[in-house]
């Protein structure tokens, strides 16, 4: 291949040290037995121990992969409806409008979209009594709200690659259109709704803002839990509980990039 | 036009290109003529592409030299070579206009804007390409997107163009009027061209001298009849036209010809002894389909090589018939015939029992 | 026959319906009531806001949150810091990753899909956790300043965690790969026989790279710039953590107005005046995004 200059290699060193030196300093420092966490105090594992005898953060963490699961699963089913509506339906009234709904929350700030759907629940509950609560069923609403936009930019950018003769051709051979969706396109892009369902699912576990503005007292999530932890300092204990993030995130990237590369390599 | 042609214009000394553990290019060394239009030919990943790119500087050869017009240009970057290339790609800027694009190379050499214009004008009207000198690339047919990459390469008046396949991209129609089109441009400006190509047939049109490369190695140079008609290896004569193979060992030699042995043959072919063969060595017979005659009497003259078949299948292309003919060994062999006549009706059929022939001096002999 | 068609027809219907509704309920409904909410006057209820019709029935505009915005410097101050924080880091993301994703489309097919790997990788990896460890790396007895103690440069710990570097440090750190992936994805198309072709043509490395690269990367530079500006201006996390008390940007005001003051009308305010300051950069990264999807056809 073409050699690459001394620069960029130079700039690239530097630019994956500065992503990846705030990761190892956590794990470092995770196995520091001190409790003063920039003080090391020995090598230890108490940490990781004391993680799962604290049922706050079981909790929390229970609660917030269902909230990831649910708004996942709501926001793959409607990212992915909305990605065929655009691709495949042509011009239909107000596509405008939905286009500009379902790409705004791609960009729009955390802090906006948390107050304004806040505001919302506390109207609606002022009009219909609902939700008389705020906690997984409002926190599960706004997650599936922005997270359908992720999956919807997915799976349109994949069906408009996909060859659109496909469909043409099940409908040559007798197929309805309704069927058409089920026995051709959706198998197709099957791949596109599971990396979408990963992102959406991912994007939820990692909400602090939106998720602490429409929650209501007594459900944390877990980034909320981390928040009020970490609002104060370092703490070991959630150094410990980062490692663990970085490993399983790092294992399960890696597993897949390996099995993906195996397979292209077969081809 | 100088009438003194230098020989040697381009040298090519030992030159090999590793990348990696991969012999691109492995140890070729070559001479090409001032005002040559010089093709290497070979199929994909011969090494073809990378001899290219050698000569124009982007590639640094691992092992030898090249020099053009007696300067060893192998540490010259390609930006100070007096060397323009068209690429495959045609790799016409999507951002500046066709007069832009075709201007680009002067506008770095800080030449004046007087003269910039009066070259682009004169290299446009050599193209043909008057009135698209506003238009965007993304304006622009294949033909015309040619011709801007040709323009845009000969405005430096570079002492050779090198050319990367340089009519892939276009359809048969236009591709075969480009073709002379090139030849004409190329004759009237005596710039030696250097072309890439995998079509054989292009190459045979184009060139004043064909190269034949595979696997990193250069095996034949010569003028496209000799290529065509001598080939000197079983690769050379395969990748250019069509040929019948026998192989066999010699049976016995006299001063001129050799016997061969060929079972696939049924018998005895007779060659000319081009090779100092002896007696017992492996050789291939090769005859090209259009050497032989096919009848359904056998033929009279006794030098010739004659053997029964059977028409196992035939097509009717107009100028030509071609057969299939299978012969008594099994082996199945191609003819070709001129039709010479105009006539309705076929004179051979499917089925029929043929005898096929050729005179020895057809015979081309391999040696692997 | 007629049935099938009309099944067909209302499958299509369902599936334009639910995600049609459900954005309209849940993303464009709000913003009507946080409009309205920030022309309502704050009052001591629950919840703390004037209703939008009194009762007379009569329409009760206040306009006098928007105004106050404007009066204060205060808020004043506030925007501008957090434009300009928010362009330091879009500055310095472009810097340091035009390079890396240069680097990246240029390697061999198999390093380049392990580095775009370690480019997404900290993406999955929870971000409040990311801002998290430079907490650690950037205290006063963190790894930064243990180590410039160690080499003997400073005797007192610096003070950089809390600071305002410290923001700038961490809105850089984790929007780079959002202007990273971008800008791969535009360099990576680029056909390389155009570089080749303007050095066949006389240009330098350096010329050919400002002519050639440099122009059409363009989609990609924008894109990426708006990704990173859009969500920085809005960041209410690493101000909170590696900002000092006084680091106010327009995240962390709306916020502490709306739970600290209880001020909703006015953190409505804010939030439009937000959204406002931001509607250029969004239109000019959606008109991009479509003239690229254009090209790319």
């Amino acid at each position: 291949m073409r050699k690459q200059s001394r620069f960029i290699l130079s700039v690239l060193a530097f630019g994956y040290a500065f992503l990846y030196l705030p990761l190892l300093s956590v794990i470092f420092y995770s196995f520091n037995d001190s409790r003063l966490a920039t003080v090391w105090g020995g090598f230890s594992t108490r940490w990781y121990g004391e993680l799962f005898r604290n049922e706050q953060i079981l909790d929390a963490t229970f609660l917030s992969f269902r909230i990831a699961a649910t708004s996942a699963t709501l926001a793959t089913i409607f990212g992915t409806m909305a990605g065929l509506m655009l691709v495949r339906f042509g011009r239909f009234r107000g596509r405008t409008l939905f286009s500009g709904m379902i790409t705004a929350p791609l960009v729009m700030p955390e802090v906006i979209t948390g107050l304004s759907l806040l505001l919302l629940f506390v109207t609606f509950q002022q009009w219909f009594g609902w939700p008389g609560q705020r906690g997984f069923s409002t926190i599960t609403i706004a997650h599936t709200t922005f997270s359908m936009a992720y999956v919807a930019v997915i799976v349109r950018s994949r069906l408009s690659q996909m060859d659109q003769s496909l469909e043409e051709a099940a409908m040559d051979l007798g197929c309805r259109p309704a069927r058409v969706v089920f026995d051709i396109t959706l198998p197709l892009i099957v791949p596109a709704m599971v990396s979408g369902w990963l992102l959406a699912f991912t994007l939820s576990l990692d909400d602090l803002v939106i998720a602490s503005f429409v929650s209501g007292p007594g459900s944390n999530t877990l980034p909320m839990y981390i928040f009020s932890k970490v609002k104060l300092g370092v703490t070991p204990d959630v150094n410990a509980l980062a490692s663990l993030f970085i490993l399983i995130v790092t294992v399960t990237l890696f597993t897949a990039w390996f099995l993906t590369n195996r397979r292209a390599r077969k081809v | 036009m100088s009438s003194s042609r230098n020989p040697c214009f381009i040298r090519i000394r030992g030159v090999s290109k590793l990348f990696g553990d991969f012999v691109a290019i492995d140890d070729v060394s070559l001479d090409i003529a001032q005002g040559e239009l010089f093709s290497i030919l070979g199929g994909s990943g011969c090494g073809k592409t990378t001899l290219l790119r050698i000569l124009a500087g982007f590639e640094q050869p691992t092992r030898g030299r090249v020099e053009i017009d007696g300067v060893d240009v192998t540490d010259i970057p390609a930006y100070d070579r007096p060397v323009n290339m068209m690429f495959q790609s045609y790799a016409i800027f999507p951002h500046m206009s066709v007069e832009k694009n075709i201007s680009y190379g002067l506008r770095k050499d800080k030449v004046g804007s007087a003269e910039i214009a009066q070259r682009v004008d004169e290299v446009i009207e050599l193209v043909q390409l008057g009135d698209f000198r506003k238009r965007d690339p993304d304006q622009l047919s294949g033909g015309q997107r040619q011709r801007v990459a040709l323009a845009r390469a000969l405005i430096k008046r570079p002492k050779v163009l090198l050319l990367d396949e340089p009519l892939a991209a276009l359809d048969k129609k236009l591709r075969e009027h480009t073709q002379f089109e090139l030849m004409n441009i190329q004759h009237e400006l005596g710039i030696t061209f250097v072309v890439v190509t995998h079509d054989q047939e292009e190459a045979m049109t184009l060139s004043t001298r064909i190269a034949v490369m595979n696997k990193g190695r250069l095996l034949q140079v010569g003028e496209p009849r000799e290529i065509y008609e001598y080939p000197e290896t079983r690769f050379v004569a395969d990748f250019i036209g069509t040929i019948n193979t026998f192989e066999g060992r010699v049976s016995s030699v006299d001063e001129q010809h050799i016997q061969v042995n060929c079972e696939t043959a049924g018998g005895d072919l007779m060659a000319f002894n081009e090779h100092e063969l002896k007696s017992g060595d492996k050789v291939c017979i090769a005859v090209r389909p259009e050497k032989i005659f096919i009848s359904r009497d056998p033929p009279e003259n006794s030098e010739d090589i004659r053997i029964r078949g059977t028409v196992d299948d035939l097509g009717y292309l107009g100028n030509l018939s071609l057969y299939r003919v299978r012969l008594e060994s099994g082996k199945v062999i191609l003819v070709s015939q001129q039709n010479r006549q105009r006539s309705a009706k076929r004179s051979i059929e499917w089925e029929e029992q043929i005898w096929v022939s050729w005179r020895p001096r057809s015979s081309i002999v391999l040696v692997n | 026959m007629a049935s099938l068609i009309k099944k067909d027809t209302l499958w299509r219907h369902i599936t334009v319906l639910v995600p049609y509704l459900w954005l309209l309920v849940f993303f464009l409904l709000p913003f009507g009531i946080i409009l309205k909410i920030s022309l309502a006057e704050p009052v001591l209820a629950q919840p703390p806001f004037s209703p939008t019709f009194d009762e007379t029935g009569a329409l009760s505009v206040n306009t006098d949150n928007f105004a106050f915005l404007f009066r204060d410097k205060l808020y004043a101050l506030t925007y501008l810091k957090s434009v300009l924080m928010a362009a330091a880091a879009t500055i310095c993301c472009l810097l340091l990753g035009f390079p890396i994703a240069y680097g990246i489309a240029r390697s061999d097919p198999r390093t380049r899909s392990l580095l775009l790997l370690l480019i997404v990788l900290p993406f999955w990896i929870s971000f409040l956790l990311r801002v998290y460890a430079w907490m650690g790396l950037l205290g006063n007895y963190g790894v930064i300043n243990n180590f410039l103690m160690w080499l003997g440069i400073t005797a007192q710990p610096i003070q950089i965690l809390y600071t305002d570097f410290a923001i700038f440090l961490g809105l850089a750190y984790s929007y780079l790969p959002f202007m990273i992936l971008p800008l791969y994805a535009t360099l990576e198309r680029m056909d390389l026989d155009l570089v080749d072709a303007a050095m066949d043509l006389g240009a330098s490395r350096t010329t050919a790279f400002w002519d050639i690269t440099w122009p059409l990367a363009r989609a990609g530079v924008i894109a990426g710039c708006m990704l990173v500006f859009i969500p920085a201006m809005g960041e209410y996390v690493i101000p909170y953590l590696l900002g000092g008390p006084d680091a106010l940007l327009i995240g962390r005001v709306l916020f502490d107005e709306f739970y600290v003051n209880r001020d909703w009308p006015l953190a409505s305010a804010v939030a439009i005046m937000l959204l406002v300051l931001l509607v250029v950069p969004i239109v000019v990264l959606q008109r991009n995004q479509a003239r690229d999807e254009e090209q790319a056809i």
